[in-house]
């Protein structure tokens, strides 16, 4: 025996391991994509540009060239104001102006609560009757596109990778802990005690979740705490049926059965024999666990008990894309790419993370 | 193994009781009751109907009711179906959930199998990275996204499957749901299946017997495929039983009369007989199928043992 | 080999089809309906069934417009109170029996029995002692309904009604076969012991699935009547009724989904029906006591700074029409052009009179926060998450709360406290007293509880004023009383949207959507 834990062992074999570290880093940058994209993203992910509602994906800055000055007309006739043949150099566009009437300052509003401008500037001459209205061309980037109300794709898809990786995160863990522990109990100590422990899953497994998720929104509130309650409550199911499995199996192993001859506790085999090598099909199943977690919080979104909007999330993200395939296939294709690549980068994070556990090749 | 069994079915009953009976007093304390539409109904209409329905009895003996129905098979009348009873609804609808679930089961079972098989023995390899990409592909895309396109690309851009609908004789009309249920599952098996497959065919025996120099087939089907399947068999249990009760998402959108949708419908209807029944469906499959996975563990392991 | 098989048996399917010369329509509909049983449904797509399994008194033609039916003629007495029904003679059960007057009489006295329990019995409680048979304080016999002979009706109203004859058409006064209704109880309407007076009978009900309905050959318009068979398909997914449609497996699509509009209007614009409805999408206030949401000059700050046609182009892809009243327009009945909220169109400047508005009110800016209540759906999330962000322009800072339906729609029944919430109402008969009666102190739809006595007392001063255009007058006051308390405010009215093949004849849009299969053909 080397003096090396299981666990350094583990690590040192994964650092090797080319994918598992790529696949690692991709999930660590997403997570603070998750995090820190929203408060950096220039669109607020709530706000609503009511002049760009479902404008396609572009590298190029809103608005174009031809609607800037259909832009500057529309708010001109709107503040009432006549002038002159507008400039436009650089980014910066004036106009002079002429009334019959004083110009008021408030007509500035006009243009600072366009989606097109910003900064306007009004310089009156004496008397108020004309003068020379300058402004900035506000310039935005809707490189995914928006949605149907005019909402950034991309700081959407960075909350929701917030939301669904957090969901992801405490749904493995759920399982990992809680699922894995009462799967290996029920397996290792069999008889009367797994059969009430196995029964305890099954009535879990056929009680209806809407109905629970309801209850559980009218007692508590709606907050996405209850959210990842209800969605951690039902994940670890599978998991303990998963381990109970191979803990039947394991538990006739002669390693466990020399283990118990030699008077090691049932906790000590539970931790260093069963769990151990149970892992394997563990950790792959934590990387199915995590999507079907995130698209089941995209069915209870569906059905009004989700994330409540303007928060959003991947799965109900996606749910809208599909909604909206024909006609703004970008409001799909965006979130559902973003979801592949996590879920490939779990995947090979999972299969790295597995062979470096396996203790057969230690 | 016999006794097992018939020990197992015996339990069952006390399960499904104390099931029947959390779901009975839960779902009551949920708000709104089955005639809460979006038209509030009159309060004196409201009082007669519920009288009609026996709502305005206490709660237990309701519950007593109920129970005593059940007992006698009787699953009582739908509330949002009048024209129903939930034997009715269940009669023409579970024979279509099983038909199309028990097909993608089968079909998933056997071509996740094969590729998970197929992808562990050549481990690294191209093969291996094609299936396992095509397989995460499978499990990211969810049924909501699958069934509009199959429907749209088949049924309305090529034209040769119906775009949706449902025929028990036409088997045209079960090609699509029972593809989109079965993708999903085919992934799954497949990953879970390969991951199991590469350790155990890293274990000793089969080190040992691939030694002895065993074709690989043989090693693979007789040693490693046995002990592989442990963890498959584990998810399928349960995942047989939802597959057979019917998808809410595949049924809505390709419009077929299985009993998935009933499972939202009654909960969100507050069609209490009808949450009950299909409460009761899902814990017979449940715990019929874990049964079912326990037998099976005993037959690919000698070593699972029940006493 | 196999193709000219294919052919053969095309060739061989396809003149089977001329021998029998079968007309089949497959029509969606927005979903199943809970019974058959006409006097245990209240919706729409219940309403579109029944009425092609019954012929009631007075039906709607091809344009929505009420006509004789099984009554051929009608009289009514001077003061407005008798309506004498005279049945035609030709008139048919699909079992054969004649549909008489006592068939009628059967079922008004069915449907205000209170062991039906008829959710929408109130629906016919202009009858006279209607409401006090229903509500079982009167005995059945007093209910103003009297057969008086095979092929003579009559009934007696409580009160003038100018929109009898409209509320007749409503699915609550169709008919019932006496005979089967008795002998089989609540389980008449089973399939093969339905026997029905319309245009079509019942073959089989297929829940999820289908209705399938053959022409009745007892009809007395049958030879009128195009199409020889009906699929009723419910679609819970509007987008898979547009898929069914473009390949050609639907011929006619109830509803379109909202999201795919753009590309409905692109490459299906012949098809896409869109037709003003008679139906309002509107948001009663509450807030709780001593808020500043129960001063009514708030109220009206709210619904000024409401965007109206950015919710009705953007969000809703042009399949709702921006709203500036609670009756919707276009309805019979009423003054000339109706009665509108009248505001400048441009946002700012409604938004400078909602701030002095405010400002008088003494709600100063970002003082006051209010919650936006609404059940789930994708167009309910978006329109209410574009109020919020409205409501913001004028320092409200709003925030939303969806909830899922049954739990909502119980809320609001209860009188649940709540700032800002959503309903829609849809005409159940042309008349604005249909639209205006939500609101009075007493009504179970008044979710607001907003209490006026003033509103109240002209309400009653409509229903009794028998002179059609006095009543529009009155009823006129009391929507601007409202429009001017603001307890609700109004932001969109109801389009109806179908999908229609070309193939479709006598298909006509109407404020209706009334579309019963019996004027269709297939071409």
């Amino acid at each position: 025996m080397t003096s090396r834990s299981l666990w350094q062992d583990a690590w040192l074999r994964l650092r090797k391991n080319r994918a598992a570290v790529v696949s690692a880093f991709v999930l660590v940058f997403l997570g603070l994509v998750g995090i820190f994209g929203p408060m950096l993203s220039p669109h607020p992910y709530d706000r609503i540009y009511q002049q760009y509602v479902r404008v396609a994906p572009s590298l190029e800055a809103y608005p174009r060239a031809d609607d800037i000055l259909p832009g500057l007309e529309r708010e001109m006739r709107r503040a009432r104001l006549t002038g002159g043949e507008p400039e436009l150099s650089g980014s910066t566009l004036s106009v002079d102006l002429t009334s019959d009437e004083p110009i008021d300052e408030r007509v500035l509003r006009y243009f600072q609560r366009s989606d097109l401008f910003y900064a306007p500037k009004l310089e009156l001459a004496e008397g108020g009757l004309t003068g020379t209205l300058s402004m900035n061309v506000e310039r935005s980037y809707f490189l995914l596109g928006t949605d149907n109300l005019g909402r950034d794709m991309l700081s959407r898809i960075m909350i929701g990778v917030r939301i669904s990786l957090a969901i992801g995160l405490l749904a493995s863990a759920m399982a990992l802990v809680l699922g894995v522990a009462y799967g290996a109990i029920s397996g290792y100590l069999g008889g009367r005690v797994d059969s009430v422990m196995m029964r305890i899953v099954d009535i879990l497994y056929s009680l209806p979740f809407i109905f629970f998720v309801i209850l559980l929104l009218v007692f508590f509130g709606r907050s996405l705490v209850i959210i990842f309650i209800a969605i951690g409550a039902t994940e670890w199911l599978d998991m303990a049926r998963i381990v109970r499995g191979q803990t039947l199996s394991l538990k006739r192993r002669e390693f466990v059965q020399a283990a118990e001859a030699l008077g090691a506790t049932q906790t000590g085999i539970l931790r260093r024999h069963i769990i151990p090598n149970a892992l394997g099909p563990v950790i792959v199943f934590v990387t199915l666990l995590v999507p079907k977690a995130i698209l089941l919080e995209s069915l209870l979104s569906f059905l009004g008990l989700g994330v409540a909007d303007p928060m959003t999330s991947l799965g109900l993200l996606i749910s809208e894309g599909a909604a909206n395939m024909r006609g703004a296939t970008w409001q799909l294709i965006g979130p559902a790419a973003v979801l592949t690549v996590i879920l490939f980068a779990l995947n090979f994070l999972g299969d790295g993370l597995r062979d470096s556990l396996d203790p057969k090749e230690r | 193994m016999l006794g097992y069994t018939l020990r197992r079915l015996a339990g069952a009953i006390p399960t499904i009781f104390i099931i029947v009976t959390l779901t009975f007093f839960a779902i009551r304390l949920a708000p709104g009751g089955p005639f809460d539409l979006e038209r509030p109904l009159d309060p004196l209409i409201m009082a007669n109907l519920e009288r009609a329905y026996n709502l305005d009895a206490p709660l237990w003996k309701q519950y007593l009711i109920y129970l005593g129905n059940l007992i006698r098979g009787d699953l009582g009348p739908s509330f949002a179906r009048r024209d129903f009873s939930v034997n009715d609804l269940f009669a023409a609808g579970l024979p279509v959930s099983i038909m199309l679930g028990g097909m993608a089961l089968g079909l998933a079972a056997v071509l996740g199998t094969f590729f998970g098989a197929i992808a562990a023995l050549r481990q690294n390899s191209w093969i291996d990275t094609a299936i396992v990409a095509v397989a995460t592909l499978g499990i990211t895309t969810p049924n909501f996204v699958i069934a509009p396109l199959l429907s749209l690309f088949f049924g309305v851009v090529l034209g040769i499957l119906p775009a949706g609908g449902w025929s028990n004789a036409d088997p045209s009309f079960w090609v699509l749901p029972i593809v989109t249920l079965a993708l999903p599952q085919v992934a799954v098996i497949a990953r879970l299946v390969r991951g199991a497959t590469v350790e155990a065919l890293r274990a000793n025996h089969v080190r040992t017997a691939r030694a002895y120099g065993l074709p690989a087939r043989v090693v693979v089907g007789v040693h490693a495929l046995r002990a592989a399947m442990l963890p498959a068999v584990s998810y399928l249990g349960p995942t047989a039983a939802a597959l057979l009760t019917g998808s809410v998402v595949v049924e809505t959108i390709f419009g077929i009369p299985g009993i998935g949708r009933y499972f939202v419908q009654g909960a969100l209807g507050r069609d209490y007989t009808l949450v009950m029944g299909t409460v009761v469906v899902i814990a017979v499959f449940v715990v019929l199928f874990n049964l079912l996975v326990d037998l099976c563990y005993a037959w690919l392991d000698p070593r699972v043992r029940y006493d | 080999m196999a193709t000219g098989f294919g052919i053969a048996a095309a060739a061989l399917m396809l003149s089977a089809g001329f021998a029998s010369a079968q007309v089949t329509l497959n029509r969606g509909n927005d979903t199943d309906p809970a019974t058959l049983d006409h006097h245990r449904t209240s919706s729409v797509a219940e309403g579109r069934i029944m009425k092609d399994l019954y012929d009631g008194l007075v039906i709607q033609d091809a344009k929505g417009d009420a006509i004789p039916g099984t009554a051929e003629s009608w009289e009514v007495s001077e003061d407005g109170l008798t309506y004498t029904f005279k049945l035609r003679e030709d008139a048919k059960w699909s079992n054969g029996d004649p549909v008489t007057a006592q068939d009628f009489d059967f079922a008004f006295r069915r449907i205000m029995n209170p062991e039906t329990a008829a959710g929408y019995a109130s629906m016919l409680f202009p009858i006279k002692n209607a409401e006090a048979v229903a509500t079982g304080q009167m005995p059945l016999d007093d209910l103003g309904v009297r057969a008086i002979d095979d092929r003579t009706l009559e009934i007696t109203l409580g009160a003038p009604t100018p929109y009898f004859i409209e509320l007749l058409t409503h699915q609550t006064g169709l008919p019932l076969h006496r005979a089967s209704v008795e002998a089989n109880g609540d389980r008449y309407t089973q399939p093969g012991t339905m026997v029905t007076n319309g245009a079509y009978k019942l073959i089989s009900f297929q829940p999820n699935d289908r209705i399938v309905m053959e022409k009745n050959e007892h009809y007395y318009d049958a030879e009128n009547v195009q199409i020889d068979t009906i699929n009723w398909i419910p679609f819970e997914d509007r987008a898979t009724c547009l898929r069914r449609f473009e390949a050609g497996e639907v011929q006619i699509c109830s509803d379109v989904p909202g999201e795919q509009m753009d590309y409905v209007q692109q490459n299906l614009p012949d098809q896409l029906r869109i037709a003003p409805y008679l139906g309002t999408y509107y948001l009663p206030i509450k807030g709780a006591d001593g808020s500043p949401l129960k001063d009514a000059r708030v109220r009206q700050a709210i619904s000024l700074v409401i965007d109206r046609e950015f919710l009705a182009s953007e969000v809703w892809s042009e399949t709702m029409l921006p709203g500036y009243s609670v009756v919707p327009p276009g309805i019979v009945n009423y003054v000339e052009g109706g009665v509108t909220l009248d505001y400048p169109e441009d946002m700012l400047d409604r938004e400078d009179q909602a701030l002095a508005l405010l400002e008088e009110a003494g709600v100063t800016e970002g003082s006051l926060s209010v919650e936006l209540l609404y059940n789930t759906s994708e167009n309910n999330k978006n329109t209410m998450a574009a109020v919020a962000d409205m409501l913001g322009n004028i320092g409200i800072n709003a925030t939303l709360n969806e909830t899922e339906g049954a739990t909502y729609f119980n809320y609001l029944r209860e009188g649940g406290p709540f700032d800002i919430s959503r309903a829609g109402w849809i005409g159940d008969y042309n008349d604005p007293q249909n639209f205006l009666f939500l609101f009075g102190s007493e009504v179970r739809f008044n979710y607001s509880r907003w209490v006026s006595p003033e509103y109240d007392a002209i309400m009653v001063r409509a229903a009794a004023e028998t002179d059609l255009a006095e009543r529009a007058k009155v009823l006129a006051e009391a929507e601007a009383l409202l429009l001017q308390e603001m307890p609700i405010v109004p932001i969109l009215y109801y389009s109806s949207r179908a999908l229609v093949a070309d193939s479709i004849g006598g298909y006509e849009d109407n404020l209706m959507d009334a579309h019963a299969t019996r004027w269709l053909s297939v071409n």
